[in-house]
């Protein structure tokens, strides 16, 4: 019951602030909705019980990539005064309809396997009862060593590269 | 169902009325012994020797005619102070004072909530935490404070990562990322982790000071840099609310380096018996008054260093501490392993 | 009411989802072009969360936190050439940004 409640409102406020997000006219509060949205992602993490998860989409996301994006949005602020950007109304008829689709056809695939029983996936071995930071861990270094690797290493790279291209006096 | 639901909202209206109110007087504090290492006496007018002086500032801070900017944005500019006061709030959800306390024959854990990721909860809330400061500087629609905000964020996010190396050094130490699991883990370890891990918490303090903006590092906020930073256009109670923000903020940091380093309850010398008539004081009488000496070194700090100037904070913070931390973090991991 | 199952995360998944490529489609500030995509990105995290949930296995939250890690490199790099551009040419808008175009 309670978990319900709390399911419908959090998708309420999730699409409701991604809506706002996406026709806000001011770009600063564009990115304050986004960073409601992502605080209401964690909650839903923690409704899976996926609790690691949800901290790290507030560290990282809401509290690493968002404050990334409202410094850009104030540096730019600063050299132009503020005003809307002017949507061409052929091509937003468009976008509305390829998004349309894309909604029909997930929506399509969705009630299809729902109708199906779903086959039995194998899962994997019941690890004991371990927290579930320790199991994300052991993942981690274990079976998706390899991954874990290059993702440090696409950061290394893409701190360098944010590094050089912000530059000035490249 | 009653322990589920009554007892937390318990918790939180006691822990909050009492960070409230030390936040308030904590303010008192510092003008005291700042006046004291100035040679000096400080407030005395207000009730005895001064010790109604916050009272008198709330009333006057409340009193103070509410000013908005013009063609400031408004939904922002009063969100700002809240955004900043919030996340300093809440992340007293963590902090344990003691493992149990009976009240009225039930037995109550003081900790508001035992999530078993509580340390990486309060880097979290520590990075909500910089959305206060920009969003201050930015709805002030002034060159000044927007300068100041982004760099008193900058510096922010900067000595986040120095932290957050020293946090995942003790969470090698002691396996666990619960904050009562780390207490429990210097239990059974019997020694307080400074002594394990000193150069880690000098490292997390000068980082707790830079977070805090304070002294040395509270450029982004001093009255002759920047015409008073990014709060330039916040008057009356909205004033007050960033700086109570900063001295919540301060009591976390305290609170932390207590926890992990500290023994956070635990009396001091767990492992010698000889002390042990030690043990009949509480164990949150011990964390309170662990919390009061960093407190006291903070406010000590402020009175005595002069200001570092930006470049030179943000070269410490870069060049000298996230190094450090990391060396640090590989001599810790590899020792865990060897021993 | 009807218990939540983990279909109801991934119709919230796929409308957060959509929400996202209206917003990358018609939008033409780059900016919130870039948050839309970050948008679609958190529509997939919470479909391998929900499905990590039904499976009982933590593989779902580790690709998830691949994702995180990816989205952070894209985003750090985006907004650099964002910047860099702008300092070139004084604007946002996705419909000025041809000058590469024959």
């Amino acid at each position: 019951m309670l978990e319900s409640v709390m399911f419908y409102a959090l998708a309420a406020f999730i699409l409701g602030f991604g809506v706002l997000v996406v026709t806000a006219r001011n770009t600063v509060h564009c990115v304050l909705f986004l960073v409601a949205n992502f605080l209401c992602v964690a909650m839903v993490y923690v409704m899976l019980g996926a609790e690691f998860l949800a901290i790290i989409q507030i560290l990282v996301y809401a509290g690493g990539i968002v404050v990334l994006y409202l410094f850009v949005v104030m540096l730019v602020n600063l050299r132009r005064p503020p005003d809307a950007p002017v949507d061409t109304r052929r091509q937003s008829v468009v976008g509305f309809a390829l998004a349309g689709a894309m909604l029909a056809e997930i929506s399509a695939i969705l009630v299809y396997s729902a109708a199906r029983p779903v086959a039995a996936v194998a899962t994997a071995p019941a690890l004991p009862a371990a927290g579930n930071t320790e199991t994300i861990g052991m993942l981690l270094y274990t079976d998706y060593l390899v991954p874990f690797e290059l993702a440090s290493m696409l950061l290394l790279v893409a701190m360098v590269g944010a590094i050089l291209l912000a530059r000035k006096d490249m | 169902m009653m322990g589920d639901y009554v007892v937390p909202v318990l918790k939180i209206l006691v822990l909050l009325n009492a960070v409230l109110v030390s936040v308030t007087f904590m303010t008192l504090l510092e003008r005291k012994v700042i006046a004291w290492v100035q040679v000096r006496l400080g407030p005395m007018r207000v009730g005895y020797h001064g010790a109604l002086q916050p009272i008198a500032d709330a009333i006057k801070l409340l009193l103070k005619e509410d000013i908005t900017p013009v063609r400031a944005d408004k939904w922002v500019f009063t969100l700002a102070p809240i955004v900043s006061m919030v996340p300093a709030l809440i992340a007293f959800a963590v902090i344990p004072f003691d493992r149990e306390a009976v009240f009225f024959g039930f037995p109550i854990a003081l900790v508001v909530a035992d999530i078993n990721v509580g340390l990486l909860y309060l880097v979290s809330i520590t990075s909500i935490g910089v959305y206060g400061i920009i969003l201050a500087g930015y709805a002030s629609n002034s060159k000044f404070p927007l300068l100041a905000g982004l760099r008193a964020s900058a510096q922010l996010i900067s000595y986040e990562i120095a932290i957050t190396m020293m946090l995942v050094s003790i969470v090698v130490m002691s396996g666990t990322l619960s904050m009562v699991g780390i207490i429990d883990a210097q239990f059974n370890a019997r020694v307080w982790y400074v002594f394990l891990q000193p150069v880690a918490f000098v490292i997390l303090f000068i980082g707790g000071l830079a977070e805090t903006n304070r002294a040395p590092f509270d450029l982004p906020e001093a009255e002759q840099e920047l015409t008073g930073g990014f709060h330039t256009e916040y008057s009356g109670m909205r004033f007050a609310l960033f700086f109570l923000a900063e001295y919540a903020n301060m009591i976390v940091v305290s609170a932390v380096a207590t926890t992990l380093f500290f023994g956070g309850w635990l009396r001091p010398f767990p492992n010698v018996d000889a002390l042990s008539w030690l043990g009949y004081v509480p164990g949150w009488v011990w964390f309170v008054l662990k919390t009061f000496v960093f407190l006291y070194l903070f406010i000590w700090i402020r009175a005595t260093l002069p200001r570092y100037r930006y470049d030179q904070l943000m070269r410490l913070g870069w060049k000298v501490l996230i190094p450090l931390g990391i060396a640090n973090l590989v001599v810790t991991a590899v020792l865990k392993v060897l021993l | 009411m009807t218990p939540i199952t983990p279909y109801h995360y991934l119709v919230l998944s796929a409308a957060l989802f959509t929400i996202g490529l209206v917003g990358v489609l018609v939008r033409r500030n780059i900016i919130i072009v870039f948050m839309s995509i970050e948008l679609m990105l958190n529509a997939v995290n919470i479909n391998l969360a929900a499905f990590s949930y039904q499976l009982h296995n933590a593989a779902g939250q580790v690709f998830a936190i691949f994702v995180v890690a990816v989205a952070a490199a894209e985003a750090a790099v985006g907004l650099g050439i964002i910047l860099a551009f702008f300092r070139n040419k004084e604007t946002l808008n996705m419909d000025d940004m041809d000058i590469m175009k024959w």
